[in-house]
């Protein structure tokens, strides 16, 4: 192989605050028009070492390395001010979170055309030219007209287009994607990566791919390193990588993944229903005016119906802003709805006050946050039992206690977390500690938001096998919220696909994701990365 | 949006009336007619006669709320209530206790007072914000530590010193300028140079402070390492990024403060001997005269919510996501 | 003992302080911030000049009878103490370590006749046969001598010190060393090393203690920061200042903190008319520029105080019910920042998911707000007492200086600047009460601000990234 593009000998980067390096004497290289794919779980080190890169690292951090070299040009020699001429000329970077990335009070003609004039010497009606190709470049429909829009105008998708065409502006030789598709939905991800790879080919620049998702970076990339705690533990062709692994965390890794497959093994047995929800509105009014009437209603959630056995798990599927939580918080009378919720034969609608209070303990809920459900001023062993002491004051100081230590058994977490504070846990304990929780006033269905997203892929299994085997001991039911059809396949025995307020599509989970009615569930089962492994 | 500042003046009629109401309970209702009267015209052997004649010739000598012996809408208009505090609505100032027309006086005093307060403003953004900018240029050095301890060390000086301390070296022992005093016209530029002057460096302290946490926390936003890797150049960013971003806080805060700068400032005014409205009010504190306290109360209070009001509108105009949702 | 209404609110502040703490002594989230206070040197330095501060405004507010009355007076245990300072009045101005007036008189001789000089003061150097020649190395003397007896008394307390830290460690091997055998970690043999904040605590003492004792032992025989117009000492006025200044900054929270975390609790949580009306009242009051709604108040307190002169039977009681007045009238004007802060800061934590998951189990709406709310928002209600306690401080000093501060008999800095800035226009200068004025509220407001400073940085999450 001829002198690669970019190379990194020995890199370590350490903060001042932490003890330990975020990122240990790593060492790799990246090939002239190749992709190649960085991935690792939260707080590997991956988003830090492209940073350090650029010499783009937070003030207190600390970074060492015998040399970064980019076409033969080793970039520790370079001053700050030569820097600047290679950011955006040479190495081009997508951040994460396109909203925050984008400067507010900017046009996004302006952002991009900012990169050209620092970049080439153009005159200014050239300069213009060249952003609009770029926007058209990078497929952002009716760019005439969107140049002189502000970001907030746009949405998810269209504004990581927007970064994207930033990252181009300066023709760049290499072009870091820092989880580029991350906060997007699974169908906009599937558009972003196809656009990306189209660009690549196009213009014959390096990829650097940075993701924790192993099955997106199977099907796009040459080349993958694994990261682990800092540390590069495997490095090889991505062919070879996916059907060789070598290293054991690899494996774990591999092994964590969810699989589509598993959707077939669920029983379609028949059992009572425990909830049955019908003609379920969620409207908020929109108000306007001098005297903010209101002029019409935003329709979250637009008459619903389903039922849940008993027992089992149902998965409400959709994609973001499609009413799927709002529907899940509304069903525990958090956000006002209308319509017939009947849990165990009793009534919710219409309930209020001390009635409604008695009945709390029949529905409980799960959130996808671990760092914002538990107040950080409360002891564990406290956040646990406040549902006894709430619903049940009659059960005396000792018998809470000993309930909150079976509590703590059941989700696995050691006796003495009681008396800790939520911030000491990770963040997969966190969601156990939730759990527990829920499970502490005996609901017969909880409500599982998203639990599972914030968490990284081996700890998702986690939760997930956890879920499992209460539902197997104490025969709860879930009604399990996700936008993620890989783990709908793992846990739910039945599927409901949520789309702009409506449920369009139900039915079993093998039915409804093997053999897909609706257009729009099938985009969606299109979209979703699958590990590919030629075997 | 004009739908939005109509709804924004409605809002504004209960502010006025709140404060209306209040400034009547305070004036009215805590300590009687009589009892200012009495305090008017000296503690002891006060003959109820004397207090008749004083409450008459000042118009108090009307019921509160309801005048039972008048007929008509009189019963509501032969009130103090009607007469002292629903004229203001209308500005109608009334006349002070000392017989003048309150009026005319505000008209005339509060352009001395402008002429301080607003190139005070003006020029002490200015050096607020460079200052701040040049902190945050140098965070994590030794300057921008030297530039916090110099803050808070300017901070913690009361004003009044910075207001003495000039006026005795550079107008007692440097000579530059006069001590105090106005004139009409041009002339009266070398009496504001030193109000202006010591207004502006008493405020440094705590303004550059404001500004540097505010310029801190743009700087640590995503958008600035987008601009960073763009191929920006550290000053580069800090100015066409940072800055206007960090400047809708700020200047919605200045705006804020626009209309009231024609009240003046008290203590600067009594100093400098500027008749303004600073001085005006601080004379009718010192003299008891409770005509001019209400209404320079009232006025104040206007242009708080006029100054609310442009705070809202300015809002719109600088800021692309409230101008255009 | 006569108890003040000042006096009893301070009592009070102190007893709610000490529950306070001792509720809060072993929660976690308290004792983290904490710990990072106390390894701040400016923090730990700061906090020993406002504890010299306090303990000399707690002096002062404790008041009585003499026994041996005469004027019907109250005094404080600090004016018992000074009561030579107090008594020891001049005609009129004289310099700091004068020995003579300021000013030229005619003076009549042992002879009889008349000379026009400036007189010796009555009791400033009074000791001196010739104060042309013995003046400075007296005053020397006797400052060195103070600063020795500070010193020998800080070497006391520090050995006392050291001593019950040896013991206490030696205590603590004793009962620790048995069991820990064969463990890890705990090996408590050695005494940890003294931190960087506490060498800097023994230093400002060091600096302090000598200094106070030398000023002590010179003003039984000077006028150390000169007398006033009248012929007071200068010092005793700046070191009176101290309580008033100490009380406005204190109680003023004291007074606008229920107002204000109620409210806006309440306005954040509940939302609706609730809010409405809450957001209403503090807006109209926001809407009164500040200094008028005081100087509107303070009239209406002197027309009622001229008009029930009855009821306040010696100045220092009604000078203490003015500065009661003036206390609650800026907590009055004061308690919209923090509403206002208070309420967005609601807003946020009621949809956090911690407060949904609340709502979910049941919990009543009364438990949540005190359970899940109030906590949450105390670091801002912390953060925010500290910072306002040095603008009150100067806050003071303003409104003293327009007539709408404190009672112009009490003692106060405002009070000191505005008698004293009429004789900036005298030849020669009469320059002592401004700066003892100056020295003293700078070191107050200067240790607060810095005080502050520290505690935001860790209190506040934002800052260190403590949650």
């Amino acid at each position: 192989m001829n002198n690669p593009l970019l190379t990194v000998e020995h890199l370590s980067v350490a903060f001042n605050h932490k003890q330990q390096t975020v990122v240990d004497n790593i060492s790799f290289e990246i090939h002239a028009g190749e992709t190649f794919a960085l991935v690792g779980e939260s707080g590997s080190g991956k988003s830090i070492t492209a940073l350090s890169v650029l010499r783009l690292l937070p003030n207190n951090a600390r970074f060492n390395a015998d040399a970064i070299t980019l076409k033969g040009d080793d970039l520790l020699k370079r001053s700050e001010l030569e820097l600047c001429k290679i950011r955006g000329r040479c190495i081009g970077f997508i951040f994460q979170d396109p909203m925050s990335s984008l400067n507010p009070v900017m046009t996004i003609g302006s952002q991009i055309e900012e990169v050209i004039k620092l970049h080439f010497d153009l005159p200014r009606d050239e300069v213009q030219q060249r952003a609009l190709e770029l926007l058209q470049q990078v497929e952002l429909p009716e760019a005439q007209q969107r140049i002189k829009d502000y970001p907030h105008q746009l949405s998810g998708g269209q504004r990581q287009r927007v970064m994207i065409a930033i990252a181009l502006a300066g023709k760049p030789d290499l072009l870091i994607a820092d989880e580029p598709t991350t906060s997007l939905d699974v169908t906009i991800q599937a558009q972003i990566l196809a656009l990306l790879k189209n660009i690549q080919q196009q213009t014959g620049m390096a990829l650097w791919l940075i993701s924790h998702d192993l099955a997106l970076v199977s099907s796009i990339a040459d080349r993958v390193a694994v990261m682990q705690q800092g540390k590069i533990v495997e490095i090889g062709a991505t062919a070879e990588f996916f059907n060789q692994p070598k290293h054991p965390y690899t494996r774990k890794l591999l092994n964590a993944l969810p699989s589509m497959q598993s959707c077939l093994a669920h029983s379609t047995e028949e059992k009572p229903p425990l909830l049955q929800v019908s003609d379920f509105y969620c409207h908020y009014p929109i108000r306007k005016g001098i005297f903010k009437r209101i002029v019409d209603y935003v329709r979250a959630v637009d008459g619903v119906s389903f039922d849940i056995q008993q027992g089992k798990t149902l998965a409400l599927v959709g994609e973001s802003g499609c009413g799927k939580t709002t529907l899940g918080k509304s069903l525990l009378n958090l956000i006002p709805g209308s319509g017939r919720v009947v849990i165990n034969g009793v009534e919710l609608n219409g309930l209020t006050g001390e009635a409604l209070r008695q009945q709390r303990a029949n529905i409980q809920i799960v959130f996808q946050d671990p760092f914002s459900s538990m107040n950080p001023r409360m002891l564990v062993g406290d956040i646990i039992a406040e549902g006894i002491r709430a619903l049940h004051p009659e059960v005396s100081a000792d018998q809470r206690k000993d309930r909150v230590r079976q509590l703590l058994q059941q989700v696995d977490l050691p006796e003495d977390s009681a008396l800790r504070y939520p911030h000491e846990f990770s963040g997969g304990q966190r969601q156990r500690i939730c759990i527990a929780r829920a499970l502490a006033v005996d609901p017969k269905l909880i409500v599982c938001d998203e639990p599972t997203s914030a968490l990284d892929v081996s700890v998702q299994a986690q939760i997930i096998q956890l879920l499992k085997t209460l539902q197997r001991e104490k025969g709860v039911s879930y009604l399990f919220i996700t936008h993620d059809l890989a783990v709908v396949a793992e846990i739910a025995d039945d599927v409901a696909v949520m789309y702009q307020g409506k449920i369009i599509e139900q039915g079993g989970v093998a039915e409804v994701l093997t053999q897909p009615k609706q257009a729009y569930t099938q985009k969606l089962l299109a979209a979703v990365p699958v590990l590919k492994v030629d075997k | 949006m004009t739908q939005y500042i109509i709804r924004r003046l409605l809002y504004s009629l209960p502010l006025l009336m709140g404060v209306n109401i209040l400034t009547f309970v305070l004036f009215f209702v805590v300590n009687s007619p009589d009892d200012m009267a009495r305090m008017q015209l000296g503690q002891k052997h006060v003959t109820e006669q004397a207090i008749a004649n004083w409450k008459q010739q000042h118009g108090y000598d009307v019921p509160l709320l309801w005048n039972s012996d008048a007929q008509g809408e009189k019963k509501l208009i032969n009130t103090i209530f009607y007469q002292k505090s629903v004229g203001l609505f209308l500005f109608r100032f009334g006349v002070s206790d000392s017989g003048r027309n309150i009026g005319a006086d505000i008209k005339e005093r509060a352009w001395p007072s402008l002429a301080v307060a607003l190139p005070t403003l003006m020029i002490g953004l200015l050096v607020n914000i460079c200052f701040a900018l040049m902190m945050v240029l140098f965070r994590s050095t030794y300057l921008e530590h030297a530039g916090i301890v110099l803050c808070v060390i300017l901070m913690s000086i009361s004003s009044l010193f910075y207001i003495i301390g000039g006026q005795f070296f550079i107008g007692k022992v440097l000579r530059l300028v006069p001590i105090s005093g106005y004139d009409d016209g041009m002339a009266a530029i070398k009496f504001l140079i030193l109000p202006v002057l010591i207004g502006v460096f008493s405020g440094i302290g705590s303004g550059a402070r404001w500004y540097r946490t505010l310029f801190l926390e743009e700087v640590e936003k995503d958008y600035v390492r987008t601009a960073r890797a763009k191929g920006l150049s550290e000053t580069q960013t800090l100015f066409r990024h940072v800055l206007p971003n960090a400047m809708i806080p700020i200047l919605t805060g200045v705006v804020v403060v626009l209309p009231l700068l024609f009240m003046g400032s008290l203590i600067m005014e009594s100093f400098f001997s500027i008749p303004g409205l600073g001085s005006y009010t601080i004379d009718a504190i010192n003299s008891q005269d409770f005509a001019i306290v209400r209404a320079m109360v009232f006025l104040g209070s206007v242009l708080y919510v006029i100054g609310l009001l442009l705070t809202d509108i300015s809002y719109t105009l600088v800021d692309p996501r409230v101008r255009l949702s | 003992m006569v108890v003040l209404w000042t006096d009893a609110l301070i009592y009070l502040l102190i007893v709610v302080m000490l529950t306070l703490g001792l509720y809060l002594r072993g929660k976690e989230h308290i004792q983290r911030p904490l710990q990072q206070i106390s390894r701040s040197k400016i923090g730990m330095v700061s906090l020993v000049v406002l504890v010299f501060f306090v303990l000399i405004g707690l002096l002062d507010s404790v008041h009585f009878k003499p026994a041996n009355d005469k004027k019907n007076e109250i005094i404080s245990l600090l004016d018992d103490w000074a009561t030579p300072l107090r008594e020891h009045g001049e005609k009129t101005y004289s310099a700091p370590f004068a020995t003579t007036l300021y000013s030229k008189e005619m003076i009549m001789l042992a002879d009889g006749s008349m000379q026009w000089g400036y007189p010796r003061l009555e009791f400033g150097g009074r000791h001196l046969d010739d104060p042309e020649t013995q003046r400075i190395p007296d005053i020397l003397q006797k400052g060195l001598y103070g600063l020795a007896q500070g010193l020998g008394l800080m070497g006391l307390f520090m050995l006392l010190c050291y001593a019950v830290r040896q013991t206490y460690y030696e205590r603590l091997n004793f009962i620790v060393r048995p069991e820990c055998e064969g463990r890890e970690g705990i090996e408590a043999q050695d005494p940890e090393p003294i931190s960087p904040s506490t060498k800097a605590v023994w230093l400002v003492l060091f600096i302090i203690v000598p200094l106070a004792t030398a000023l002590i032992h010179l003003s039984a025989y000077y006028h150390v920061f000169g007398t006033d117009k009248v012929g007071e000492d200068v010092f005793y006025q700046a070191v009176k200042s101290i309580r008033t200044g100490l009380v406005i900054g204190t109680l003023t929270t004291l007074i606008m903190l229920p107002m204000a975390i109620i409210f806006g609790i309440l306005a954040g949580f509940f939302r609706g008319w609730v809010d409405d009306i809450i957001q209403y009242i503090y807006t109209t009051l926001n809407s009164i520029p500040g200094v008028l709604l005081i100087a509107a108040s303070i009239l209406m307190v002197q027309v009622y105080m001229a008009n029930h002169e009855a009821d306040f039977t010696s100045v220092i009681v009604r000078a203490d019910m003015r500065l009661l007045f003036l206390c609650m009238i800026l907590g009055v004007t004061s308690w919209t920042g923090l509403c206002r802060l208070l309420r967005a800061e609601t807003l946020k934590l009621r949809e956090m998911e911690y407060v949904q998951a609340a709502q979910a189990l049941g919990v009543k709406q009364d438990t949540i707000l005190v359970r899940h709310i109030l906590p949450n928002v105390m670091h801002i209600v912390l953060i925010s007492v500290v910072l306002d306690f040095s603008s009150l401080v100067l806050a003071e000093a303003v409104l003293s200086y327009i007539n709408i501060g404190v009672d112009p008999t009490s003692y106060s800095w405002g009070n000191m600047i505005n008698g004293a800035r009429l004789e900036m226009a005298r030849e020669p200068i009469v320059w002592w009460s401004l700066t003892a004025a100056f020295v003293f509220m700078f070191a107050l407001v200067l240790a607060a601000n810095l005080f502050a400073d520290v505690v935001q940085d860790a209190f506040d999450p934002r800052r260190s990234g403590n949650e």
